[in-house]
């Protein structure tokens, strides 16, 4: 039967099921055929902290949103068109974002009174018309996966297992989608189990077929491609991008990499992927605990290694006086903050932008460290080599901020030539570099280069160059230990210049402003650009003048950040916190800013910062 | 001696000159309260390191904060001062990624065993080549004197002066229960037995752990006296030699036995069974000899207490796992090919 195939240039999809219904594999699954595909993507799991949750409750459900076009997009999406819910849970913890006269297909199967009654539905919404404003779908999933894989042997519950499978079938059907990726990936998942991987298959094809035979659907859909520009693409998630940038920072900068690192989400997969690398020379030592990620981290930078170690907020409490050390040192240190929800362990598997003051000012007496933000998923890679570059060229810690939404989140990525990628140069010392009064010549861990103000980087092994180093105060240029109150307070001031210094290496801010003659400007930094950029193009559609601009360098800002934000009339800054950039931009540039603050653990909604944009510009005509 | 007695550092460069004690010394002046037996330590290790016969730029020594983690300044090698308590997680890190490299970690009681104690445990558990000398006083002596974990309760203090109220630490107990595979126990004033366990700490591959009483002549002065004090040392005092029975005594009239329950005790040399005298066995698999010597002395009187090497065993040190691990990978895989990781197993053209 051919059905009408209708062109759309977006789709957002989310599947949403119980922990244990494979909801995160399904929709890495739906985004690998798209993203080979051609269309541009962006993905927003969004899971449970417990492991398994009591299974059909509302803290169980684990969901998995993706939004694909026929053009560039920077958000996950604000709402779905189509959600798929595999049980009552997971329709009640998401029917509430679900538009008018957008998809719902449920698995009706699992609508029993019990199911119904742990999450408080007194009727089945299914037919009590509670759903009525949707397209509902009502599919018994479960037992057609059963049947459809009923000449199989496998026990039931590996038969219901496979509903996933079916239902992701059926996405594929009605999306236009490729199954061979997910074919292959089966067949490499469950090549030992041949007949579980038989049935996997089985349903999948059942999915597809019962797209194409059932009344129900009358419809199919395509994207087309969007235009990107040519190249090798592959999808990619913020923690693994990050850790390639790790990998790529040893490899630019001829180092060994030593991560130190103790477990927590929503970093570990870093500590995952770079174990995988030990053939880049890259080492990783699970620590008993934070303090010795980090210190370990430091130990092996003395060594002549690029230590990283990567970790959470909480963490990075731990690792605070380590940083201290290592300002003082002055040796590299990349520290990779994956934010999440705060304070304490707060909400582990959400996202937030509430660390940047703690990496700003989370230490005991004055100890700046250069701070990094990358934006979006992909843009993990480029931050982390910046990052390296700064740490290793100025012998300082540096914070990497991502979050819980870059390191999980997806999208495509052109893959880089790596001949295109910048070289950091560890430049050791390897000679003495003062001259006594004797006219023998000895080494000064301390005396800086005049234009970086860096120190040489003396390792161990280097002979006539044994040094002693430490976390008191050091002597201007010999480094030995000084209790002199000039010499403290030229050094606290050096160390400050010389993170300040660091703004002559980096790109003045861009603005982009269409027409030049914006007067209100966004100015978010970290994964907010997704969001603020899809804000600003419909806010520009409905005939708003607004410009937008981001920031990826938090400390120390760039060099034209205040005359940028001096040019316009009115700031927004929107971040997911209570105005912790904000309050640092008042401070330093004594610009006001429109705060707009949401900690909801989830991105910003774009459909929200237009109208926060629309405001602020309709403030401004009015004023006039 | 040949450096071949030294095969756990076979990976350190060997110097081509033979070096002196005076080689090791730095320009800085020893701010130690005159008087201090970190002075003896300092000077012992001075003088044993020559016969380590290795290039002094790869040698290092890290420490945590007290008075004996100044130590560093005063070694005429690489040396960092770390803070409070990491100096094993920053040596850990730095033994790890540099196998080329004698590392050292100096630390304190208090460093070690009270804001340190995780990572104390967990370096030895590791059994990464780290050599590590636990000076303890049985005190805080930076922060002026107040009770530390080896204090004996009832310590009056400035912090506690109506005594202290925790039960202490034994630091080689603490050791062995830490799946440490090299412990021993030696004394600041005694030069010559503390350079021997030096040679057999640096002789293991892996952690060892070497407790170093000493002493704090301002805070805690006189806490090791029945070990100091040539009338009474040698009947506190029992001497552990491996492969040797334990026997002890100003007049060599004490030994260790091991009664019928399998318990150990100190008794009379000549009413002893001499079946049940015990023989030290330092390279024994089972920790449980060493931890019942380390259970023997009364932590108050010091009454017989013993020092040497408790415990010496063999096992692959983590750091060495760890560049086999990074080399097999490179013969396995190859050098990494950073575009090809890049480019990853899943990619699309767009043209
Ligand atoms: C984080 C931190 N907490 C507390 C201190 C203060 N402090 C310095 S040394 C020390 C205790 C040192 O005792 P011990 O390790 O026994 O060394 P000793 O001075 O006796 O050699 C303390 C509490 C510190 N430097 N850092
Ligand atoms: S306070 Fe005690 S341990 Fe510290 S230097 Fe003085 S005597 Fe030595
Ligand atoms: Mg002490």
């Amino acid at each position: 039967m051919a059905k009408q195939v209708i062109q759309l240039d977006r789709v957002v999809i989310r599947f949403a099921g119980d922990s244990g219904d494979g909801m995160q594999l399904t929709g890495d699954r739906f985004t690998s055929e798209t993203a080979w595909l051609g269309n541009d993507l962006l993905t927003l799991p969004d899971f449970p902290a417990e492991i398994r949750a009591p299974a059909g409750t509302l803290p169980g459900v684990s969901s998995f949103q993706l939004a694909f076009a026929d053009h560039v997009i920077t958000t996950p999406g604000d709402v779905p068109n189509v959600l798929v819910a595999m049980n009552p849970a997971a329709l009640k913890a998401n029917i509430k974002d679900l538009p008018r006269g957008a998809d719902l297909i449920v698995n009706a199967d699992e609508f029993t009174k019990r199911n119904m009654e742990k999450v408080g539905y007194a009727s089945n919404p299914i037919e009590d018309g509670s759903l009525e404003m949707y397209r509902v779908h009502a599919i018994p999933l479960t037992s057609m996966t059963v049947e459809a894989l009923k000449e199989f042997d496998i026990t039931k519950k590996e038969a219901e297992r496979a509903k996933n499978m079916f239902a992701l079938g059926l996405l594929c059907w009605l999306y236009h989608r490729p199954t061979e990726g997910t074919r292959a990936f089966l067949e490499k998942k469950f090549g030992s189990k041949p007949e579980i991987l038989a049935a996997n298959l089985k349903a999948l094809e059942a999915g597809w077929s019962y797209g194409e035979t059932t009344e129900d659907f009358s419809i199919q859909y395509e994207v087309r491609p969007a235009p990107m520009s040519t190249g090798t693409y592959r999808n990619i998630t913020g923690n693994i991008a990050l850790a390639y940038g790790i990998v790529a920072a040893g490899q630019l900068s001829g180092l060994d990499v030593f991560l130190g690192s103790y477990p927590i989400t929503p970093a570990s997969d870093i500590l995952h992927e770079l174990s995988k690398h030990k053939n880049f020379g890259v080492l990783t030592f699970q620590a008993e605990d934070e303090i010795a990620g980090a210190t370990s981290a430091i130990g092996a930078s003395y060594g002549g290694a690029l230590g990283v170690t990567t970790t959470s907020g909480p963490g990075v409490a731990l690792k605070s006086e380590a940083i201290g050390l290592a300002v003082a040192l002055e040796l590299p240190l990349l520290i990779v903050d994956v934010q999440r929800g705060g304070p304490s362990t707060g909400l582990p598997t959400k996202t937030e932008q509430s660390d940047l003051l703690q990496a700003m000012f989370g230490r005991n007496g004055e100890s700046p460290v250069p701070i990094i933000a990358p934006q979006s998923p992909s843009d993990c890679f480029h931050a982390a080599i910046e990052a390296a570059r700064i740490a290793v060229e100025y012998r300082t810690p540096v914070f990497l901020l991502s979050d819980g939404y870059l390191a999980n989140g997806s999208e495509p990525w052109q893959v880089p030539d790596v001949a295109t990628l910048p070289s950091i140069d560890p430049n050791f010392a390897t000679g003495p570099n003062h001259t006594k009064d004797d006219g023998t010549s000895e080494f000064w861990p301390y005396l800086r280069d005049p234009e970086t103000l860096a120190r040489p980087w003396a390792i161990p092994g280097t002979a006539g160059l044994e040094h002693r180093i430490g976390g008191l105060e050091k002597a201007d240029g010999p480094g030995t230990i000084s209790y002199d109150s000039e010499n403290h307070d030229r050094m606290v001031r050096l160390r400050q210049a010389k993170v300040d210094a660091v703004a002559s290496t980096i790109p003045d801010l861009e603005v982009d402003d269409p027409n030049g003659d914006a007067k209100v400007l966004v100015l978010g930094w970290g994964s907010t650009f997704g969001p603020i950029g899809a804000a600003c193009q419909i806010a520009r559609r409905s005939g708003i003048k607004v410009a937008q601009t981001h920031l990826r360098h938090l400390n120390p800002f760039p060099k034209n950040l205040g005359k940028v934000m001096k040019s316009y009339e009115r700031v927004i800054v929107p971040e997911m916190n209570l105005g912790q950039l904000s309050m640092l931009l008042r401070a330093k540039y004594l610009v006001d800013t429109v705060n707009f603050n949401q900690v909801r653990g989830l991105p910003f909604k774009s459909a929200e910062l237009v109208d926060v944009i629309t405001d602020v510009a309709a403030s401004l005509e009015e004023t006039k | 001696m040949s450096t071949d007695a030294f095969p756990a550092l076979s990976l350190v460069p060997k110097s081509d000159v033979e070096l002196s004690a005076k080689d090791f010394k730095t320009d800085q002046e020893v701010r130690w309260c005159p008087g201090c037996g970190d002075y003896a330590i300092l000077a012992a290790v001075q003088g044993f390191m020559p016969e380590l016969g290795l290039r002094k730029e790869n040698i290092v020594f890290v420490s945590g904060i007290g008075c004996s983690s100044r130590f560093p300044f005063y070694m005429d090698t690489y040396g960092l001062h770390s803070i409070h308590g990491r100096a094993p997680a920053v040596a850990t890190g730095l033994a790890v990624s540099r196998p080329d490299l004698s590392v050292w970690v100096i630390t304190g009681d208090g460093d070690a065993l009270s804001i340190g104690g995780n990572h104390l445990i967990h370096a030895l558990r590791r059994n990464v080549n780290l050599k590590i000398l636990l000076f303890n006083n049985r005190i805080y002596g930076l922060t002026k004197g107040q009770y530390s974990p080896t204090s004996e309760q009832g310590k009056i203090t400035k912090s506690t002066p109506l005594g202290s109220l925790d039960y202490s630490f034994n630091p080689v107990s603490v050791a062995l229960g830490a799946e440490a595979t090299f412990v021993a126990r030696t004394i600041d004033s005694d030069r010559k037995h503390l350079t021997e366990v030096l040679r057999a700490a640096a002789a293991h591959e892996g952690t060892a752990l070497v407790e170093i009483y000493q002493n704090c002549n301002i805070f805690n002065d006189g806490a090791w006296e029945p070990l100091k004090d040539s009338d009474v040392r040698e009947d506190n005092i029992i001497r552990l030699h491996d492969g040797e029975p334990i026997i002890f005594g100003a007049n060599n009239d004490k030994c260790v036995v091991r009664d019928s329950s399998g318990h150990i005790s100190v008794t009379d040399l000549a009413t002893a069974d001499p079946a049940m005298i015990i023989t030290h066995d330092a390279k024994a698999e089972d920790p449980g000899l060493a931890f019942a010597l380390s259970r023997l002395d009364d932590s108050r009187s010091l009454t017989n207490t013993p020092i040497g090497v408790f415990r010496d065993v063999t096992r692959p040190s983590y750091d060495r796992m760890a560049q086999e691990q990074l080399a097999k990978a490179v013969e396995d895989r190859g050098p990494g090919d950073l575009q090809s990781l890049l480019r990853g197993s899943d990619t699309w053209e767009v043209s």
